[in-house]
């Protein structure tokens, strides 16, 4: 079966989502039947309104050994947070 | 009573919610986890609109009965669906052809019954087609991968058509029922579907390299008389589980 029927990794944007988020996975032999699939599975609900899929194969995942040199960021450095400004309030999602 | 437009109701209904109880047997059994999600979606769609289209029956009929006691409470003999829609399931093959020639079908009924001049009929048809364009997208697409697919698959599936195939004529078999509604405005002819309907049947068979079965084929007496209420002996065995609880249980809430 993971052979013929490869993982695909889904990717949905809900109705009044700003970006698309990783639901979960599934399989499926080419990429319209994982649409479909992805459609059966994961949007039923009216849950989104637009899907992206990707072979699992396909994704380059950071290795958890680089932990530290990755993500832990210069703290105190403050000057690459970007704090000092006062943000107008009509100004969403920033 | 308006009765013809009971009697055409009940097609619609009875073949909706026939068609969804043979797509349900799978459940649990599909190939693929998520063929099997698929499948049950689809008949989740179907009984929906059973649902939609029987509880207006019950209305037009006046006589209080609503969608359970006429899913519940109807013999075979009593039940106006398509014999193609009490075809059983076969194997994956087999369930394949019977819901894409059905599909099909169902997507330029529900395109005509949307401009119905009856407004409730038109509405639950406009709510419908909706999903019936997704079962179509399905169910042709499965049909040209297994058709396309190995020797094996393309034989099974040609065997399915050919089988599933003198079920058609009946769905495009106008009566005095149909051409009454047609006339009307408030349904439409049968047989006016079937040229948009072929044209698209022979399209994604080409694609699936599947031959085609003769049009003649199609219609034989034998298989027809569903919408009037003579069915194959498969509809019996399907009410009797259907209908088990409520008949055991005669007024049970649930």
């Amino acid at each position: 079966m993971s052979k013929e029927w490869p993982l695909w990794e889904v990717f949905i944007r809900s109705q009044h989502g700003l970006a698309h988020k990783h639901v979960g996975s599934l399989h499926a032999t080419d990429a319209e039947m994982a649409i479909n699939h992805a459609r059966d599975v994961y949007t039923r609900r009216n849950e989104g309104l637009s899907i992206w899929v990707v072979r699992a194969a396909d994704i380059v995942a950071s290795s958890p050994g680089d932990k530290e040199p990755f993500f832990d960021p210069a703290n105190n450095k403050v000057y690459r947070h970007p704090t000092f400004f006062p943000m107008p309030d009509e100004i969403k999602h920033m | 009573m308006d009765k013809p437009f009971f009697e055409y109701l009940l097609r619609l209904g009875d073949t909706t919610l026939v068609l969804s109880q043979r797509l349900s047997e799978w459940c649990g059994h599909g190939p693929a986890l998520e063929e099997d999600l698929a499948l049950t979606n689809t008949a989740l769609d179907l009984l929906g609109q059973a649902r939609m289209w029987l509880t207006l029956a019950g209305e037009v009929e006046g006589a209080g009965r609503d969608e359970d006691a006429l899913a519940y409470l109807r013999h075979a003999h009593e039940f106006r669906n398509a014999i193609l829609a009490e075809r059983p399931n076969g194997h994956y093959g087999d369930t394949l052809a019977r819901q894409f020639f059905f599909d099909v079908w169902h997507y330029f009924l529900l395109q005509r019954l949307a401009q119905s001049t009856d407004e409730r009929v038109a509405a639950i048809a406009a709510k419908s087609l909706k999903e019936v364009t997704y079962h179509v997208r399905r169910s042709s697409d499965l049909v040209v991968r297994l058709g396309d697919g190995t020797p094996e698959s393309h034989a099974r599936m040609q065997e399915a058509v050919d089988s599933a195939w003198r079920y058609t004529g009946e769905l495009f078999t106008d009566d005095a029922v149909d051409r009454d509604l047609a006339a009307r405005g408030i349904g439409c002819e049968l047989a006016a579907l079937r040229e948009p309907w072929l044209a698209h049947v022979r399209e994604v068979l080409d694609e699936g390299t599947l031959a085609m079965p003769d049009a003649d084929d199609a219609g034989h007496a034998a298989y027809t008389g569903g919408r009037q209420g003579r069915h194959t002996e498969a509809l019996s065995y399907l009410l009797a589980e259907m209908q088990a609880l409520p008949r055991a249980y005669p007024g049970a809430v649930w």
